[in-house]
């Protein structure tokens, strides 16, 4: 095999539910795939350094930075881009529907991230740092909500209404 | 990014076979493809171990629990048994980055994170660590040290190694155990807080594992006696290393102390185990006046860098804080 065929790799992945096969070059993030390869736009690139949150996608039904995921390794992963929260009827998903009922973006470049992380984070077990009985599944207060999307960064700072919309999710 | 070559390895063995002078092994991949698309890790192949070691948590003989390396952050944090048996480990890990990277970084991958310097992650500055030989760009005039060490630092490097959870399992006595190259991939035992080095003159040697070695279990012996934390004071209230950070164990019987383990983070090369301190500790009255000096004498041998000071203070207020939390 050449030099330039070990550095490349031919994966199949399952996108917002339907399979897509790519060869790639081992260097390509999750990210690029998405944006430059599959045309899903929606996730966005920020730092493209895992400290910003705006390509937070879904690999397994977990949260995860897109930026720092290399494709290759990720051959036969289940992902959920911000396209495909919404369910197939075009309904949007309860948070999406919160996100604008509670004005929770202003110039919306961190929503998609900010939408996947809090649809994922909904679901996630266990305590955070700011949980002070480790041993119970503590219920998500606002303080929780704020703790466990540390991950999403906001230049407009809309965090108030982002806070209020994932807590009107929680306790409709 | 430079191009490198891709293969992912089935066990430990076929990991520890695979493995050739500048290749690296990736588990999550939080910190090496960001110091790759930085340039600071140019590997000309990756050996995918996610799937080569164990993702599980199994109850060890004894009490204790043995972790695979491939188990991810999030899991760890939220297994039952880490819960209510390790709460320190808990809050260690969960102290630690984004519910995204703690979702996607690895126990083994955590533990071999690389320092974030910022002249390590700057290829334009001199970095021993980075490039051998070139010199310490943090210890110019003028330097950016807030976050760069206090302790065992060196002439040659004074960065400090990020990990939350390596603070941990150094005061909870944790074995790691790695597989290495060679006929029948020896193990080793690496007993924290043995497997990161100091700087001295060769800062480009994280830890005593040798090219190729994979760690591949983290061993926690039964729980400690009496109570245990983790504290970390950062810049900010989430998602940013440690400015210094406290892992304790605490067991008072008596009205004194009955033994005690204390690590410190972000103030050395690798965790700091604070054994003066816990010398000064035992068997003495629990008050908050044991607890003030046996810190100070933990820092006494402390030589900050010029705009570091702050974290002298920091490290021996921390520790006597969380003493007395411990005792409250």
């Amino acid at each position: 095999m050449g030099r330039r065929a070990e550095q490349e790799t031919e994966v199949t992945l399952t996108v917002n539910g339907r399979s897509r096969t790519v060869r790639v070059d081992n260097r390509t993030s999750l990210l690029d795939l998405l944006r430059e390869r599959l045309g899903l736009t929606g996730t966005k690139k920020g730092c493209d350094h895992g400290q910003c949150g705006a390509c937070t996608v879904h690999i397994g039904g977990r949260r995860a930075n897109a930026c720092l995921a290399l494709t290759v390794a990720h051959d036969g992963a289940d992902i959920t881009t911000v396209e495909g929260l919404a369910d197939g009827t075009g309904e949007l998903h309860p948070l999406q529907q919160a996100f604008v009922r509670y004005d929770a973006f202003q110039c919306g470049y961190c929503t998609p991230g900010q939408l996947c992380s809090a649809v994922a984070m909904l679901s996630e077990a266990g305590p955070s740092a700011v949980t002070d009985d480790l041993t119970t599944e503590p219920a998500l207060t606002p303080g929780e909500i704020r703790e466990r999307m540390s991950g999403n960064l906001c230049r407009c700072g809309a965090y108030p209404n982002i806070v209020r919309a994932i807590d009107a999710t929680v306790t409709p | 990014m430079r191009s490198f070559a891709y293969a992912r390895a089935t066990d430990a063995s076929e990991a520890v076979a695979a493995y050739r002078p500048n290749a690296a092994y990736l588990g999550g991949g939080t910190n090496l493809v960001d110091l790759m698309r930085l340039g600071v890790a140019t590997p000309d192949s990756l050996i995918d171990v996610t799937g080569a070691t164990s993702g599980q948590i199994d109850d060890h003989p004894g009490g204790g629990l043995l972790i695979g390396a491939a188990v991810r952050n999030s899991d760890l944090a939220a297994d039952r048994r880490v819960r209510e048996r390790y709460p320190m480990l808990a809050r260690a890990v969960l102290a630690g980055a984004s519910g995204q990277v703690r979702n996607m970084a690895t126990v083994g991958g955590n533990l071999l994170q690389r320092t974030r310097c910022p002249y390590f992650q700057d290829v334009s500055t001199a970095c021993n660590k980075r490039s051998p030989g070139s010199g310490c760009q943090a210890q110019q005039p003028g330097a950016e040290t807030e976050n760069l060490a206090i302790l065992g630092h060196s002439a040659a490097c004074v960065a400090t190694h990020p990990s939350d959870m390596a603070v941990a399992l150094t005061a909870l006595g944790a074995t790691l155990h790695a597989s290495g190259p060679g006929p029948g991939s020896p193990e080793h035992a690496i007993a924290m807080p043995g497997l990161h080095r100091l700087p001295d003159a060769s800062p480009e040697r994280d830890t005593v594992l040798a090219p190729g070695e994979l760690i591949t279990a983290v061993e926690l012996p039964p729980p400690p006696p009496g109570r245990s934390t983790y504290r970390k004071v950062r810049g900010r209230a989430s998602f940013a290393f440690a400015l210094v950070s406290v892992a304790a164990t605490l067991e008072i019987a008596d009205g004194a102390v009955a033994s005690c383990r204390l690590a410190l983070g972000g103030v050395a090369h690798a965790p700091w185990r604070c054994q003066l301190a816990e010398q000064a500790l035992e068997g003495q009255p629990a008050t908050a006046g044991t607890y003030a000096s046996a810190a100070a004498r933990e820092l006494r041998a402390a030589r900050p860098l010029p705009g570091n000071e702050y974290k002298v203070t920091l490290a021996r207020n921390l520790i006597a804080a969380v003493l007395e939390e411990l005792s409250s």
